[in-house]
């Protein structure tokens, strides 16, 4: 008895093969599709945002008058809200992350604080914002000042750093940690002489990561009431500011007043993109350097 | 012989020293390894400060709302007035405009997500994939407000050109380039369930006789399906949360439309509208904010949960 019918099989194998070869092409032009809109976008602000990159640009005060605006304040005011968000993210980070993985008894309590910590990273970021509003703003009353959007933003980003850290963490093999106690050494001693330094890498490439989020986050800040248009610039953490994506923000509100808002708005996002660059970069060198594969 | 004792008991009083300095320390670290895991506790109770936080917050300023508006008027409202002599408070123009945007923008990102996926993990080579994919990641890494500048500058324009009576600012725009946004990230969810799929059944179908396209579409896609709709579900909570880009490209009409020409407005926007502005502390506009979060809250929530769900319940193990 024959099950395959071979002419059958022949006539339509055809077909199969030209519609394989017409989907993969389908396919590879979807894929294509991501780049292509990545590359139209910026050729388009580079083009836009270039010509107006200058030092009067990046050293100069916010203006008005299109020609003579600066965004030196943005570019401090985003470096001291670095100044806030990595010390506090880099220590609740990192300590969570060793209290879940190497202290937490395996147990109810420990699943309930990694369930929360997975729902967190889900919260829409204007959430935080008006987490950051109510409690640090208007509770505490610091205004709207470097430390409450630092301390808002350390929160939003805190569920990624943990997240990674723990990674890292369950990275280093088990037998670093039992070299460590067979010489005599205590639980902190290990962790902090023998786990932590292993995991450091991995733990300072997750953070470098969540840091390029918070840099690039706008909708929190919006929320909090960054002003916008603010002269002095910021000197410390506890002075007003703005930051370089609030300051994208007004200028392509404003656009469709002043048209030449649209182009420093582009070169604002150029200065942007500089610096998520650059951190990103420095990411990868510390992963590809330092990263051991055990 | 005399000298040697000497040397002897100098150093047993050495040693006795050391032990004594080592049994000090040793209380000293008995005490650090004491102290240490609940001061490691204090910190990972942190997190959960901050979700207490956000549904204290949200609890407590909603219940204020609803001494003011009633439910049933907030929830099935369609008239949003916040500003009017007599305001009214309907939810359901922002819940449209959310829903209408996060269509539009899983319309995008769902098929050319699932498509780059399938090219990245059933046929593109090692070295095209080693290529391709951290382009994408760079994708992902563009902060929304670059893509609110891009939707609002560049794709409005661009489709004023194709559909004449578009307005300047509208939901369309801003769906799609959410979309865009969301690409990499469904496509990098659904590639790592497609690629767990063990080599043995794609093998087992391409010597069957099966093209390549068959085994995606009859062996892969079903083996992978519960990782590629868990990352659509996530892909739709990114979408609902979503701010700057509706913000900026889809203005602060607060109609109850279908027309996906028009301007509307999410719930996220109305957030950033009203904290922006200057809604006085105490107002009902003010409480309204609490509200319309609550709600968006609720709605993220329910999808990250649907995701995980999904994900780890119909998981098939290999």
């Amino acid at each position: 008895m024959k099950y395959i019918d071979a002419e059958k099989v022949k006539n339509k194998m055809g077909t199969r093969l030209i519609l394989n070869n017409i989907l993969k092409s389908v396919f590879l032009l979807a894929t294509l599709f991501g780049l292509i809109v990545l590359a139209v976008l910026i050729i388009r602000v580079l083009t836009e945002g270039i010509s107006y990159i200058d030092l009067n640009f990046l050293t100069g005060k916010l203006s008005t008058n299109p020609d003579r605006a600066g965004i030196m304040g943005a570019i401090l005011g985003t470096l001291w809200l670095m100044a806030v968000v990595v010390p506090v993210t880099m220590f609740l980070g990192i300590g969570t992350a060793i209290y879940n993985e190497l202290y937490a008894s395996k147990g109810r309590f420990q699943q309930i604080i990694q369930t929360n910590i997975a729902n967190l990273a889900g919260v829409p970021s204007i959430v935080y914002g008006i987490l950051g509003m109510t409690i640090f703003v208007r509770a505490l009353d610091f205004g709207n000042i470097v430390l409450a959007g630092g301390l808002t933003m350390s929160l939003l980003i805190l569920p990624i750093v943990i997240v990674s850290s723990q990674e890292a963490i369950r990275a280093v093999p088990q037998h670093f940690s039992e070299a460590s106690y067979g010489l005599g050494a205590t639980k902190w001693q290990t962790v902090k002489n023998i786990i932590l330094p292993a995991a450091l890498p991995g733990i300072l490439t997750g953070t470098i990561l969540a840091l390029s989020r918070a840099i690039g986050e706008t909708a929190p800040l919006v929320v909090l009431g960054i002003p916008a248009l603010l002269l002095p610039f910021p000197g410390g953490i506890f002075d007003k500011f703005t930051v370089l994506p609030m300051q994208i923000y007004y200028w392509t509100i404003d656009s469709s007043l002043v048209d030449e808002y649209a182009y420093l708005a582009s070169a604002t996002i150029i200065v942007l993109l500089v610096m998520l660059f650059l951190l990103n970069s420095v990411a990868i060198i510390i992963r590809n350097k330092f990263q051991q594969r055990y | 012989m005399k000298a040697n004792n000497h040397v002897n008991t100098e150093s047993t009083v050495q040693v006795r020293k050391l032990l004594e300095k080592n049994k000090n320390s040793k209380n000293l670290l008995a005490i650090g390894e004491k102290f240490i895991p609940k001061f490691l506790l204090l910190i990972a109770l942190v997190s959960v400060l901050t979700t207490i936080g956000i549904v204290v917050t949200l609890v407590t300023e909603t219940f204020e709302f609803f001494q003011r508006v009633s439910v049933a008027e907030f929830f099935t409202g369609t008239i949003l007035k916040p500003l009017s002599q007599n305001p009214e408070f309907g939810i359901l123009p922002l819940i449209n405009g959310t829903i209408i945007s996060s269509i539009i923008a899983m319309l995008v990102a769902g098929p050319i997500g699932i498509m780059t996926a399938v090219y990245l993990s059933e046929y593109a080579t090692d070295r095209v994939r080693r290529i391709l994919k951290p382009m994408l990641e760079l994708l992902a890494g563009i902060p929304t407000i670059v893509y609110g500048f891009f939707a609002f500058t560049f794709v409005t324009p661009l489709l004023r050109e194709i559909i004449p009576g578009l307005e300047a600012t509208n939901i369309l725009s801003p769906g799609i380039v959410m979309g865009i946004m969301i690409i990499p990230m469904i496509a990098s969810l659904s590639e790592d369930a497609m690629s767990s799929v063990p080599n043995a059944m794609r093998e087992g179908a391409l010597a069957l006789g099966a093209t390549k396209l068959e085994v995606t579409f009859r062996v892969i896609i079903p083996a992978a399906l519960s990782g590629i709709i868990s990352s659509f579900v996530l892909g739709i909570s990114r979408a609902i949360g979503e701010t700057m880009i509706v913000t900026i490209a889809s203005g602060s009409s607060k109609n109850f439309t279908f027309d996906i020409t028009q301007s509307m407005q999410t719930m996220t926007a109305y957030i950033v509208e009203v904290s922006g502005g200057d809604a006085p502390a105490g107002s009902t506009i003010y409480y309204s904010l609490y509200a319309v979060a609550m709600t968006l809250f609720v709605f993220t929530l329910i999808m990250n949960i649907i995701a995980r769900y999904i994900s780890k319940r119909f998981k098939e193990e290999y």
